[in-house]
């Protein structure tokens, strides 16, 4: 409990005694093409061979002839936007990304560069941390709708090639009954997870004291509890928006 | 001038600092000296506000840095340069960049003023060909002088140093203490130096406080150094061959 109260009090000292605006804005940038930039290829690779596998195996358990081929497309399309592209994405990002800020800002902190930048009067988390938040609640949302839509391109590749469905029954599939709101539920949920993984890593980087063991066990803890954070906001977000 | 009053701290119920008293003045290179874990460090923290002291207060030529609220806590700030003991220079930023960044995040002034200002800091440490370079691509010597060069491009009244030798060989820290007494001397600086070099006790310490336990045991200047009747400064001194050979 003690963890999760001075989490919360850490959040406040990031939006207490900023810097200048103009400060921010060439760290966000920074910190956009590092988040975003940085993190297209795995998400677009994991995101293309989740497609295809979700598409092959729905096919394997659709058994029954009077269910319509295009099914498998219409499944391929819910799963991805609604929980596969914005929860497993995020999921790995957690990976990629949670780990790289706790083990930056841990290695700032156990080589004294946080100090001096308090020593010089900057608020240091809000420094070094505001801008990697606001890079991940940006570029999350666009790295989650590039992994839905390659999430369900991977299906139609991987289920014409496989012939397990024809291109004209996967297209239909993806028009059939689709609802818009799954989308704004997708990105409310990457809003939400981005927040939560960048805040948390940071949150693990910035109280590490020790060595390069502890900057370890800290970048596994951001990763670890950021999964955590994710699967426990996942639930608690559907039920709130979908029930 | 730098007056600390009865500064205590502990840590988990371990004291490890009790009430030290004691006064920097300005334009001398005042050091604390002691063995490792005597509090020397946590006495330095103390004074730059990294760590908040149990008991005492710290002033800044009369301003309370402690219990100032924090626009003055800023301002007296400003007005200190810090070398950390592993130099804390910024890995992503070039030497030039890290030296010229209290001026990006502190002042006003124009672009040209600030690459100006943080060259003419490079040249004073004898750096200015390094500008270009990444901290990682420079030696121990080297990002000693550049975190010099930055903890003086504000012009700072009070200047701190952590253990500025610490893992350098003793020609590299011969000259290291000797910029760091020449820039003291040359803007009239306060500056606090902890070390546990003899060389530095020997070549730049004007004013000596020496930290037993963290407890302040004797403070005096460098030539009755050796003839103190303290039995720790003695020991802490004669360790060193030398000093012992020195002597006999």
């Amino acid at each position: 409990m003690s963890r999760i109260g001075s989490y919360f009090i850490f959040l406040g000292t990031l939006f207490r005694n900023r810097e200048k605006l103009r400060v921010y804005l060439s760290l966000i940038l920074n910190e956009c093409t590092l988040i975003g930039v940085g993190s297209i290829f795995i998400v677009a690779l994991v995101n293309i061979f989740i497609g295809a596998v979700t598409c092959v195996q729905t096919a394997y358990n659709l058994t029954n002839p009077f269910v319509p081929k295009n099914i498998i497309a219409l499944i391929v399309r819910d799963s991805s936007i609604l929980e596969l592209a914005p929860t497993l994405s995020c999921i790995v990002l957690a990976g990629k990304v949670g780990s790289n800020i706790a083990s930056e800002i841990g290695t700032m902190r156990i080589t004294e560069q946080v100090d001096a930048l308090e020593v010089m009067g900057i608020n240091s988390s809000s420094y070094l941390i505001l801008p990697k938040v606001i890079a991940s609640v940006l570029m999350f949302p666009l790295l989650v709708i590039m992994a839905g839509f390659l999430a369900i391109l991977g299906g139609y590749i991987a289920g014409t090639l496989a012939g397990v469905i024809s291109s004209e029954d996967y297209i239909s599939g993806l028009r059939f009954e689709y609802k818009p709101f799954g989308i704004v539920f997708a990105l409310i949920k990457t809003v939400v997870f981005a927040f939560l993984i960048s805040t948390i890593s940071a949150y693990q980087g910035y109280n590490v004291s020790g060595g390069a063991l502890e900057v370890g066990a800290a970048s596994t803890s951001a990763v670890t509890n950021s999964c955590i954070a994710i699967v426990a906001a996942d639930f608690v977000l559907t039920q709130l928006l979908l029930t | 001038m730098i007056d600390i009053k009865d500064i205590s701290k502990s840590f988990g119920g371990r004291q490890i600092l009790t009430s030290i008293d004691g006064s920097f003045q300005p334009g001398d290179t005042s050091l604390i000296i002691g063995g490792s874990g005597t509090g020397k460090s946590v006495l330095l923290k103390c004074m730059i506000g990294l760590i908040k002291p149990d008991s005492g207060e710290v002033l800044y030529d009369g301003r309370n840095f402690l219990t100032g609220d924090l626009n003055e806590q800023k301002a007296i700030r400003r007005e200190m340069g810090v070398l950390f003991q592993g130099s804390a220079l910024f890995d992503s930023k070039t030497v030039l960049e890290n030296v010229r960044f209290p001026l990006d995040m502190l002042t006003e002034q124009s672009e040209s003023e600030k690459v100006e200002r943080a060259q003419e800091c490079l040249q004073r440490v004898g750096l200015e060909n390094a500008a270009d370079r990444m901290p990682s691509e420079i030696s121990g010597g080297m990002k000693k002088r550049v975190g010099i060069a930055r903890a003086i491009v504000l012009n700072p009244k009070y200047l701190f140093c952590d253990e500025p030798n610490s893992g350098l060989d003793p020609l590299t820290s011969i000259k290291i203490d000797q910029l760091i007494s020449e820039i003291t001397d040359e803007y009239k600086i306060t500056t606090v130096v902890i070390t546990h070099d003899m060389n530095s006790m020997m070549e730049i310490g004007e004013k000596i406080m020496f930290l037993y336990e963290g407890k302040k045991l004797w403070q005096g200047d460098s030539n009755s150094l050796t003839q103190s009747n303290v039995k720790e400064l003695n020991e802490f001194i004669n360790a060193n061959k030398l000093i012992r050979e020195m002597e006999k």
